[in-house]
């Protein structure tokens, strides 16, 4: 009923090639965009800029990198925290010797350098594969975080290794307040995300994911899998670069290496597994549970009114959360992303299923 | 079918939000307490959670609040986690009548953090013996308050009595002293003060990083054996420092040439390692073991009616004690900012810093708040957010921390230029124009 198709005819090739070939998916996300940049601004709070917005979008941008590699182009890594890092100091270094430089070129340099690091650590997947390169990556995790905790020129010889980033601002235009920064980090996922969508649709995401589904037969109808994996590994750690950026400039403000830490690629990890692999829609819903699902259960029982002990609270939040991460993966294994499509295609026949 | 219990129960749970809001008291003040009881760092967060946690009690039951404003608290458990530290700052930020008094954080990454965001927010902000050293500058740093030492004081005056054990500053070339630390910028702090005064002096360092939590360090103590230092300083926190005595134990390095900043320096970083400790030395900002006259209070109104927070044999303890005396300064500034902006009304931040910034508690003052014999008078400035800048060492018995010296005072002819250094360097970073606020 709400996702009736019928009467909604491709008279064209491009029609039948959009993003979004169903109406109704369509509006739905200009809706969106439109409810994102010009209804929450209207009412949103301090609180859901800082602690829920810009998390979420900046984390869902290194999701859809990892996505990109893992999901789409079966590589599995587990440097994604690194990569940010490379992406955050990078744009700090600029930033600082180059006082300036336009923001969006210090970006762009911070998904370029950690481009660059992303296809140094690419060169071993072409000999490596599975688990093993999975182990291959998380050398270069602990590489990345030791040069940045050690080197002391990346950190401008901050005595404490500790750096911070000055007041922002982009054509002259502040990026101070919650909201001016929440719309600077959401204008660059909505572009960055479109990008994907369009690389993953092209010859290069086909590429991509020929060779996730099995890389002999790939390789004996003409793709060469230095290019797609390597070309994989840049793309993704680009986005995950920007979002290292993001999340330091925006959301940090003055951060250490722990902050890029063994942890942070786990996290993405689990928002690419929990969200759905090779999805982009995935990236977004797995951001979202994997941010907000914990806060909002800790703030759980003040909202109820239950009174308990902050460490109890503490504890039932680890043990719900990860009963829930274990629901989720025995019912829809293929993620949170899955789950929408089956909710879509019932809907179709909603309300009348056969 | 589910669809409709979840219906239900969403529907449930915005009604109960409704029903719960709390009718605002206009005569509370609203203290924010960011905690740690659970994860690595627990046992030592727990102790100091509740010292905080019991003087606001004991200030509401025995004076019923400050001048008749009333403490109101709530805490917010962020397992020593930077990222949910600063979840919590935001969410307890705005409640209360006039917002957070001020923000104890508790955790230095958790201060580089937030210095920013209070400046924005106008709450100051209190970090009793941690955080950024160069945040003494109250001329830069005007939302910070480092109270009762930094992290150079407390170097410093480590340095000055293993300085005084060997004869003079001039008896230390050729020593060679090692940094065991937590790599994080908590732990890399002191090198700073340590390279200054290493080139003043002529003795060597050794800089030996520990990763997070701490449980790993064979290879670090494998170090010392082989490279045998005079002296071992240890910046450790929660099970780190545990595990750095029983290491320095299996490589047999005598724990009285040992010397633990005051986050190594409480019952539970030696208590795990039993008799090893024993000798182990730490330094303490003001704080120290034992329980005072203001305990009797505290028994007499908070822990005779059951609403202590900890075991009544804890309060004794280091941790607990250093709570109650951040609390105390905490309150004892908002009374000091009551005394300008009105007496029995709750405080902005803006004022309690104010309050913290005039903050000066006598001897006198000391002794009425049940403080004798823990604390020296103490005065703040704008440009000095320190207050004061004394310190002791004390040693571990193998049952109890005992004072083993007398009160160091840091030597600001060396700490004073670096302070300066840096905090300008952070100024023109942020470009901040230095000068008072009033």
């Amino acid at each position: 009923m709400l996702y009736r198709e019928a009467g909604q005819f491709k008279t064209s090739y491009q029609a039948d090639q959009a993003i979004f070939p169903i109406a109704q998916d369509r509006w739905f996300v200009w809706g969106l965009v439109a409810f994102g940049f010009l209804v929450l601004p209207l009412f949103a709070d301090q609180y859901l800029y800082t602690e829920v917005l810009i998390p979420v979008l900046i984390l869902s941008l290194a999701a859809i990198g990892l996505n990109i590699l893992t999901g789409y182009c079966g590589q599995l890594s587990l440097g994604t925290g690194g990569f940010m890092a490379v992406g955050a100091y990078a744009a700090y270094n600029l930033a600082l010797r180059l006082p300036e430089t336009n923001l969006i070129v210090v970006f762009l340099f911070a998904g370029l350098m950690a481009m660059a690091v992303g296809v140094l650590f690419g060169i071993p997947s072409l000999r490596i594969k599975g688990f093993y390169l999975a182990v291959a990556t998380l050398a270069s995790q602990f590489f990345l975080e030791w040069a940045f905790a050690r080197v002391k020129w990346f950190t401008n010889y901050a005595p404490s290794g500790s750096v911070a980033v000055g007041k922002l601002e982009l054509f002259g235009m502040p990026i101070q307040t919650p909201m001016e920064k929440y719309l600077f980090v959401l204008a660059i996922v909505v572009v960055m995300t479109l990008a994907a969508k369009n690389l993953i649709r092209g010859r290069l995401g086909r590429m991509w994911m020929a060779t996730r589904d099995m890389d002999i037969a790939a390789e004996i109808i003409g793709i060469r899998p230095l290019y797609a994996k390597l070309s994989a590994f840049a793309v993704s750690s680009f986005f995950i670069g920007v979002s290292g950026a993001l999340w330091a400039f925006l959301r940090l403000g003055s951060w250490e290496p722990l902050a890029f830490d063994i942890n942070r690629s786990f996290q993405i990890l689990f928002m690419v597994i929990i969200g759905g692999l090779g999805s982009l829609l995935g990236s977004f819903l797995g951001a979202a549970f994997i941010v907000l699902m914990p806060i909002f259960l800790n703030q759980l029982p003040g909202i109820l009114g239950i009174p308990m002990s902050t460490a109890l609270i503490s504890h039932l939040e680890f043990m719900v959360f990860g009963a829930m991460i274990v629901f989720f993966l025995i019912v829809e294994p293929h993620g949170l992303a899955r789950l929408w499509a089956i909710a879509k295609e019932k809907l179709r026949l909603w309300p009348f299923p056969y | 079918m589910t669809l409709k219990i979840l219906g239900a129960a969403v529907a449930a749970a915005v009604g109960v939000t409704a029903l719960a809001a709390p009718a605002l008291a206009q005569n509370e003040q609203f203290i924010p307490a960011l905690v740690y009881r659970t994860g690595a760092y627990a046992p030592n967060g727990v102790p100091f959670a509740n010292g905080i946690a019991d003087y606001y009690k004991l200030v509401n039951a025995r004076d019923n609040g400050i001048n008749g404003v009333r403490i109101t608290t709530e805490e917010c458990e962020f397992g020593y986690a930077t990222d949910r530290g600063v979840e919590c700052y935001e969410r307890l930020k705005k409640k209360g009548p006039t917002g957070a008094a001020y923000v104890i954080p508790l955790s230095t990454g958790v201060t580089f953090a937030l210095t920013e965001k209070t400046a924005t927010d106008k709450i100051p902000l209190i970090t009793m013996g941690y955080g950024r050293s160069e945040s003494r500058d109250g001329t830069v740093f005007h939302w910070n308050f480092p109270l009762l030492g930094t992290y150079w004081t407390a170097s410093d005056i480590i340095l000055q009595h293993i300085a005084r054990k060997e004869g003079g500053f001039d008896k230390l070339k050729g020593k060679k002293i090692a940094l065991v630390y937590h790599d994080s910028p908590y732990g890399k702090e002191p090198i700073a003060l340590l390279t200054e005064r290493a080139k003043r002096h002529g003795f060597e360092t050794m800089f030996l990083p520990v990763t997070h939590p701490g449980v790993e360090q064979k290879a670090t103590w494998l170090q010392i054996r082989q490279q045998r230092p005079n002296y071992v300083l240890l910046w450790g926190w929660g099970v780190m420092n545990s595990t750095s005595i029983k290491e320095a134990v299996a490589v047999g390095y005598p724990r009285s040439q040992m010397y633990g900043v005051w986050w190594s320096g409480a019952e539970p970083d030696v208590r795990p390692a039993e008799g090893g400790a024993t000798g182990y030395n730490a330094v303490t900002l003001q704080h120290t073991a034992g329980q005072f006259k203001v305990h009797e209070d505290l028994k007499r109104h908070v822990y005779d009616k059951n609403q202590g927070s900890a075991k009544w044999d804890e309060t004794g303890e280091i941790l607990y004690v250093r709570g109650l005396i951040n609390a105390m300064l905490g309150v004892e500034a908002i009374r000091t900012a009551q005394e300008k902006f009105g007496k029995g009304k709750p405080m902005t931040g803006e004022q309690v810093r104010w309050g913290l910034e005039n903050l000066n508690i006598t001897a006198d003052r000391i002794k009425q708040l049940g403080f004798d014999g823990v604390l020296q008078p103490i005065r703040v400035t704008c440009q000095d957010h320190e207050g004061a800048r004394t310190g002791r060492i004390q040693t571990w018995d193998g049952k109890n921390w005992k004072i083993s010296s007398d009160w160091y005072t840091s030597d600001d002819k060396v700490i004073a230029p670096m302070v300066k250094d840096a905090a300008s360097k952070y100024a023109s970073e942020k470009k901040i124009t230095a000068g008072c606020l009033n």
